[in-house]
């Protein structure tokens, strides 16, 4: 498709006369959607990008934090929609090499993965259950060989991902601050090419292809090698830790045109190459397509022709490719060569600057009627209800998933996948904690509340570990920004995500937009994941096992907001409602007071409430302690609702608490002196888990049975169907 | 009392553990690259997990013919202490320093999940200072662990205290839940599960202790030696 007649009149007029072939595919890659970010790319400035602890440098592809005693964490994400949906092994594999060599490219050691997997109704679709168990067998195969622990995700299932997948991938890294690679080129500098052979793969990734690479018929999907990625990231960090590296970029959608061209004007120099000197995995390969194959594991370096001979012996130590393939020029310009012969010799600033769009937004009319909710039949007991959503392909254990990640090598993980955050320990004495989270459900009724909730979710679940949130990655995937309505929605969202990281003076550091995400029957709903990372510096708390006769706080109010929750959506097949909305004030307040009783050490367990809302979030810390519990839904604050929604309303800023029953008189203390909303609303004991609603039981099941098939049900579905 | 790790590409297992090795139990480490030989003043010998070669034939196939091997082979030849984890064991397996192969779990599914293991034989360098039965919980993570060899072998390494570790349930379909051997010597010792992720208490959930005296045990060999 390469680039359209209005991009193309502008690409003549800047340069002054017509583009060449190889000209036009540089160009057409770097200003994709993909590489050039033109159409949110003005909006995306609205985000807070600074803080206290957050390091600044040209031509990161991550986000660098400075945790302290000399040490970074970085931190990324990437999705791989596209090629996953097509070919869910590949895609996802692939898209966990992408965002490890991000992580890479300051000079960190990659640490963690985590995965955020999104299909369509697996229980009547197989396609989706087909993607499904490919792209967790992707990440699983990719992450276990290179010895990353993937720690954390979510996977979940809507009826708008049908045919297709969303597969997002975050890295976290860890690294000497004094390591970091510091981006700059020196004259007479020589730019190489490390790491696999440049092949015929993945060409057209980056959301272009001419007519004739077309009518071969090349695959564009990337093919994953992840050993070949474990070399490099081991050279890499060998040859950064003896100082040879002055720059360094992966090389990912686009492929060598938006590295080198990305190089170029980040570090403000021209870059001269030849494509006869990058090693190919086949021998006829075009320079066209050499210079836009997406083929994986490449990185680009740039080194001084002193430090490159030590450079090629660690290359050599690996067995890895290392080819040199052009210098740095001071002219800014990308000139690419083959042999003698130019091929492409444009400025570095005009390949890598594409115009920004500013695209016309209109707020959706399905909008307007969405809060209108249906009258449900009330039932008296809602134990069927509860088995069912336990048993819900959203809410059930993700067990199956992440017991086929290897979550534990490199020795950091703490707090394992399972619960809320996962928490990893840093060299510097201090942890790390992790969530990353999504609700397309809320944020299609209510595309800022809900990217605001996604946002402070992923706050509550580090803020149970006892972390202080300090970073944000947002990805925000979207339909046609070229539908007016689709556009508002995406505003929205960032709007939210803004005012909520300014407010919570929360950085967002690192961050992907992928958009076009159209399935044959639409768009995608609004599915903005966020990942928030906060930091520890003395202890977590590890969930404790409860015991019978502790006890049950709820922090926060419960309301009347069920829409988009899985009881409206998975039990009465319902799209609408109030989608739930965070009070700034009273987050700030509750998180503050969390963080603050976790310090005194005298709760065993703090867990968020989400998903399924308080009867769902009850029965988790049931079923992972093997005890029953007694909850009496008239004590708990909030608005004055029926039982079921009191169970199943999905409002923010809950917290469940567990303690003992010797420190309860002191946790009520510390609550009231916050002044934050609280309630002890039940005991543990027995081997039941009994909600009543004025003495009246609404729901009483037994926690054995309960948990066999929390456990038990989404292996079983991916299994047997 | 020096202690070699040795490193495959595509061993990830080699800095967890040198840090147990060196920081936890303060043994002089060393790491060691597959291409070359070990030096003669090598006290024991560790071949760490992790994807060596990528798994590309047969998990530790490739390895199991690096020049580092005959080092190896001809130090447990002397009786020195050679522990194989995970992808280690795999490669003691596949060049005949140890009976058996590993072939694909029953699940077909890598598995991450911690198990519990139980002490068979204690008389190995590994295992002098854990009791006979005694229970040891320790994370598995592999695709390729489920043991296996023919009855006749089984019976054999039965018979010469060659099982050092069975699981304490049926976790992937390994025959007589066999976790870990050892060579008829004993000094070449092959688990699939990783003691190195259990022996701080920071990171294992439930008890770090017993992990810990497989190392200990080898402080006691090689303190036994000098």
């Amino acid at each position: 498709m390469s680039l359209e007649p209005r991009e193309l009149d502008e690409l003549k007029s800047k340069i002054g006369r017509s583009p060449t072939s190889t000209e036009l595919q540089i160009v057409a890659a770097e200003w994709s959607e993909h590489c050039s970010y033109k159409s949110s790319k003005k909006h995306l400035k609205m985000l807070p990008m600074t803080g206290p602890l957050v390091i600044n440098e040209k031509g990161y592809d991550s986000g660098v934090l400075d945790v302290g005693g000399g040490y970074v964490v970085t931190a990324h994400i990437e999705s791989h929609n596209h090629p996953s949906a097509v070919e869910p092994y590949g895609g996802a594999a692939t898209g966990v090499g992408g965002v490890v060599r991000d992580i890479l490219s300051a000079g960190t050691r990659p640490i963690a993965i985590f995965d955020g997997l999104r299909f369509g109704n697996i229980e009547k679709d197989k396609q989706a259950r087909w993607l499904f168990k490919n792209a967790v067998r992707g990440v699983a195969d990719y992450g276990n060989c290179l010895g990353i622990p993937t720690i954390g995700g979510e996977v979940e299932f809507d009826d708008c991902y049908e045919n297709y997948a969303l597969v997002d991938v975050a890295c976290v890294g860890f690294g000497r601050k004094d390591k970091l690679i510091k981006n700059h080129a020196k004259k007479g500098d020589v730019v190489v090419l490390l790491g696999g052979s440049t092949g015929r793969d993945g060409i057209g990734g980056s959301q272009f292809a001419s007519d004739s690479l077309e009518s071969e018929d090349r695959s564009a999907v990337q093919i994953p090698d992840p050993f070949i990625e474990k070399l490099i990231i081991e050279a890499i960090l060998e040859a950064r830790t003896q100082k040879l590296i002055h720059a360094m970029k992966d090389l990912g959608g686009g492929g060598l045109s938006c590295a080198v061209s990305e190089t170029a004007d980040a570090l403000d120099i021209g870059i001269e190459m030849d494509v006869n000197k990058v090693h190919t995995r086949e021998n006829d390969m075009h320079p066209d397509e050499i210079m836009v194959s997406e083929s994986q594991e490449r990185m680009l370096i740039v080194t001084s022709k002193e430090k490159l001979k030590k450079l090629e012996k660690i290359c050599e130590k690996f067995r890895i490719g290392c080819s040199v393939i052009g210098s740095v020029k001071f002219d800014n310009k990308v000139h690419v060569k083959k042999g003698n012969k130019t091929f492409a010799n444009l400025s570095a600033d005009i390949i890598a600057n594409a115009t920004l769009l500013d695209l016309p937004s209109k707020k959706p009319v399905y909008l307007e009627t969405i809060t209108q909710e249906k009258k449900f039949k009330p039932i008296t007991d809602y134990s069927n209800t509860m088995m069912k959503l336990l048993s819900a392909p959203n809410i059930a254990s993700k067990i199956w998933v992440y017991s086929q990640y290897d979550h534990e090598v490199g020795i950091r993980t703490v707090i394992k996948p399972g619960g809320d955050a996962s928490v990893l320990r840093l060299d510097n004495g201090k942890f790390l904690s992790v969530k990353i989270d999504g609700n397309p459900k809320q944020c299609y009724i209510n595309p800022r509340e809900g990217a605001i909730g996604c946002f402070e979710e992923a706050c509550r679940n580090v803020v149970c570990t006892g972390a202080k949130p300090v970073g944000m990655l947002d990805h925000l995937q979207f339909g046609s920004p070229k539908d007016p309505e689709i556009f508002w929605t995406f505003l929205e969202s960032l709007k939210g995500l803004t005012d909520f990281a300014k407010d919570f003076a929360i950085p967002c550091i690192g961050g992907k937009v992928s958009l076009y995400n159209e399935t044959p029957t639409g768009s995608i709903k609004p599915t903005p994941l966020i990942g928030v990372l906060g930091l520890i510096d003395k202890k977590p708390l590890v969930p404790q096992k409860i015991t019978d006769g502790d006890c049950l706080v709820i922090v926060g109010d419960t309301k009347d907001e069920l829409g988009g929750s899985e009881y409206f959506e998975y039990i009465h097949k319902f799209i609408g409602g109030n989608c739930p909305v965070v009070n700034f004030k009273e987050s700030k307040k509750n998180m503050k007071t969390i963080l603050d009783i976790i310090s005194k050490q005298i709760i065993k367990s703090a867990h968020d409430c989400s998903k399924g809302g308080l009867a769902v979030a009850v029965s988790e810390l049931c079923m992972t302690s093997q005890i029953g519990c007694n909850v009496s839904l008239d004590l708990v604050p909030g608005e004055k609702l029926s039982s079921d929604r009191i169970l199943f309303s999905e409002s923010h800023s809950r917290y469940l608490l567990t303690v003992e029953k010797k420190n309860i008189s002191k946790l009520e203390k510390i609550l009231k002196n916050n002044k934050v909303s609280f309630k002890m609303i039940g005991k543990f004991g027995g081997e039941k888990i009994h909600f009543t609603n004025n003495d009246t039981s609404v729901i009483d099941l037994r926690v054995d049975k309960v948990h066999k098939t929390w456990i038990n049900s989404l292996r079983d579905l991916v299994l047997h169907g | 009392m020096k202690v070699g790790v040795v490193v495959f590409p595509g061993s990830n297992c080699d800095r967890d553990m040198y840090h147990v090795l060196s920081d936890v139990f303060h043994f002089d480490t060393q790491y060691f690259w597959h291409d070359k030989g070990l030096p003669k003043n090598i006290d024991a010998v560790i071949l760490p997990g992790g994807f060596s070669y990528g798994d590309r034939l047969r998990a530790g196939v490739i390895a199991a013919h690096s020049p580092i091997i005959k080092d190896v082979q001809k130090m447990a030849e002397k009786g020195i202490p050679v522990l194989g984890v995970c992808n280690g064991f795999q490669i003691l397996v596949e060049s005949g320093l140890l009976p058996g192969v590993l072939l694909k779990n029953e699940s077909l599914n890598f598995m991450c999940e911690w198990t519990e293991l139980i002490v068979e034989n204690n008389k190995t360098p590994f295992t002098n200072k854990l009791k006979l039965n005694q229970k040891i919980p320790i994370p598995i993570a592999n695709g390729e662990g489920r043991y296996y060899a023919d009855d006749e072998t089984l019976k054999k390494l039965k018979k010469k205290n060659q099982i050092v570790f069975r699981y304490g349930d049926k976790v992937n379909g390994s025959a007589n839940r066999i976790a870990g051997v050892c060579n008829e010597d004993g000094n070449v010792v092959g688990m699939m599960p990783h003691p190195e992720r259990a022996v701080e208490s920071e990171i294992n959930p439930i008890d770090s202790k017993p992990s810990s005296l497989i190392f200990e045990s080898l402080l006691v060999q090689m303190g036994a030696k000098n």
